[in-house]
């Protein structure tokens, strides 16, 4: 049902794009006044919320220990998972941004029959995240064509590399097979597991659906309903020069494809996709595991905690504590 | 803010990054759609000029099979009404003659390399 609700969500939102672009002929406003918002949303909203992340004191010394800690120097420390230097924090922050390092501990617990219960590695979720998330690095950066001229040599070599192939013209891109198996895992994870699929919310299927719907759009304009690609380029260009211009005759499907990356811009910062800039900030992460050589100051400035004393306490329950017979300070 | 410095630097390269488009065509001329050179020829494409925009190059890839595999030449134009051989050099280039002032122009543009001219020799191009 979350699922079906969030899949109709963003066909209402690729209707409206439709209607109002197709139909309505509201061209500058789904092709540059809504796309800018968009962007400047998605750049302002994104800072603000690490800014109050950055004001949010962190109280306790709290990183993950995957390993053995700094010891004694005959105990072999695992400096990268549990690292006690800087050096060694910054490894491991790498692995898990680079390489997503804590899916890859993801166990599967496997009950048999007589009882027993195994933890199988589980690599899968590594593996599609992996696919999904460096897909659409090279997707996006690939995009950046239509906002440079001339093109920079690293675009038009990243896109030379992605049609490797030569299958067909246009000619297919390895990135877009990969991204669309890799979202559809995703979401197939969700529904087929049936403990993922009861922890599924609203807010897990819509941006895999979004962002469905928007890897299809792009491939459906791309290889089959052909929009014109130099009319986008002018709509785009135009966009990032602020010489706004709408040119007529794009085709509707581009709209759609717009309005959807226009929505995925301005959820962003308003949803779980910040932790593109949350796992940089995230204390069991990025602290540095030497809680027993360097003593964590708590930042928080006491002064202004209000303590609730034994007192206050007492104030507040003593009716109910002398009804039960517990001894008070105070006699009523 | 904790950890000041290291947060703001973090932000920095993110709102650099993320800007890309916006500053990098600062200063550099507006963006005006390759002007294609017309052939002097002739007056019309084998198909309009709205098919031969969006699918020239599809038509291009479905030549190239027929004549290589299949062995057929002959390419017959619901628009014109025409026959026309199959053939890049032949047809195309026959009125499009410069392939730096038609092919090129938008395929620069857009960062898209068909690879056509790994066999095909453009015959202008040659002579220059």
């Amino acid at each position: 049902m979350k699922a079906l609700y969030s899949l109709f969500l963003v066909f209402a939102l690729a209707a409206i794009a439709l209607v109002g672009a197709g139909a309505l002929g509201m061209e500058r406003t789904f092709g540059l006044y809504i796309p800018f918002l968009a962007a400047a949303v998605f750049v302002v909203g994104f800072c603000w919320r690490v800014v109050q992340w950055g004001k949010s004191a962190v109280p306790f010394c709290i990183p993950t220990t995957c390993g053995q800690q700094e010891s004694l120097p005959w105990i072999k420390q695992s400096t990268i998972e549990n690292p006690s230097t800087t050096t060694g924090v910054v490894l491991r922050m790498l692995l898990e941004v680079l390489l997503f390092r804590s899916l890859f501990r993801n166990n599967q617990p496997q009950l048999y029959s007589d009882g027993r219960v195994r933890y199988a590695s589980s690599k899968w979720l590594w593996l599609g995240a992996l696919a999904f998330h460096y897909s659409f690095l090279i997707i996006f950066l690939r995009h950046m064509r239509f906002f440079t001229e001339p093109v920079p040599a690293l675009i038009r070599g990243i896109e030379s590399v992605d049609s490797m192939l030569q299958i067909a013209a246009p000619t297919l891109y390895l990135t877009d097979l990969v991204f669309i198996a890799a979202v559809t895992y995703l979401f197939l994870r969700r529904v087929v597991v049936p403990n993922i699929r009861y922890i599924s919310q609203v807010q897990d299927y819509f941006p895999l659906f979004l962002i469905l719907g928007i890897g299809l759009s792009g491939i459906f304009m791309r290889y089959f309903a052909k929009v014109d690609i130099m009319a986008v380029k002018e709509l785009t260009m135009g966009l990032v020069t602020f010489s706004w211009k709408a040119p007529q005759g794009i085709g509707a499907i581009f709209y759609v494809h717009l309005f959807l990356v226009s929505v995925l811009l301005i959820y962003f910062p308003l949803s779980k996709l910040m932790h593109m800039g949350g796992v940089f900030l995230s204390p069991t992460r990025n602290m540095n595991c030497a809680s027993r050589k360097f003593r964590h100051i708590n930042p928080w400035k006491f002064e202004n905690v209000h303590y609730h004393t034994y007192e206050e306490y007492e104030d507040e329950f003593r009716e109910k504590m002398v009804e039960k017979g517990i001894p008070v300070e105070k006699p009523l | 803010m904790y950890d000041k410095g290291k947060i703001l630097t973090g932000l920095a390269v993110f709102v650099v990054f993320m800007t890309y488009p916006f500053w990098n065509n600062i200063g550099r001329a507006a963006y005006v759609k390759p002007e294609l050179e017309k052939p002097r020829m002739a007056k019309e494409c084998v198909e309009n000029v709205e098919y031969m925009r969006a699918e020239h190059m599809a038509m291009l890839n479905e030549w190239r099979d027929e004549v290589v595999r299949n062995g057929m030449h002959e390419y017959h134009s619901s628009f014109t009404h025409q026959t026309y051989a199959k053939s890049l050099t032949k047809t195309c280039l026959k009125c499009h003659e410069n392939k730096d002032k038609f092919c090129d122009k938008c395929h620069t543009s857009v960062a898209v390399s068909p690879y056509c001219w790994d066999c095909h020799v453009d015959p202008k191009g040659v002579k220059q």
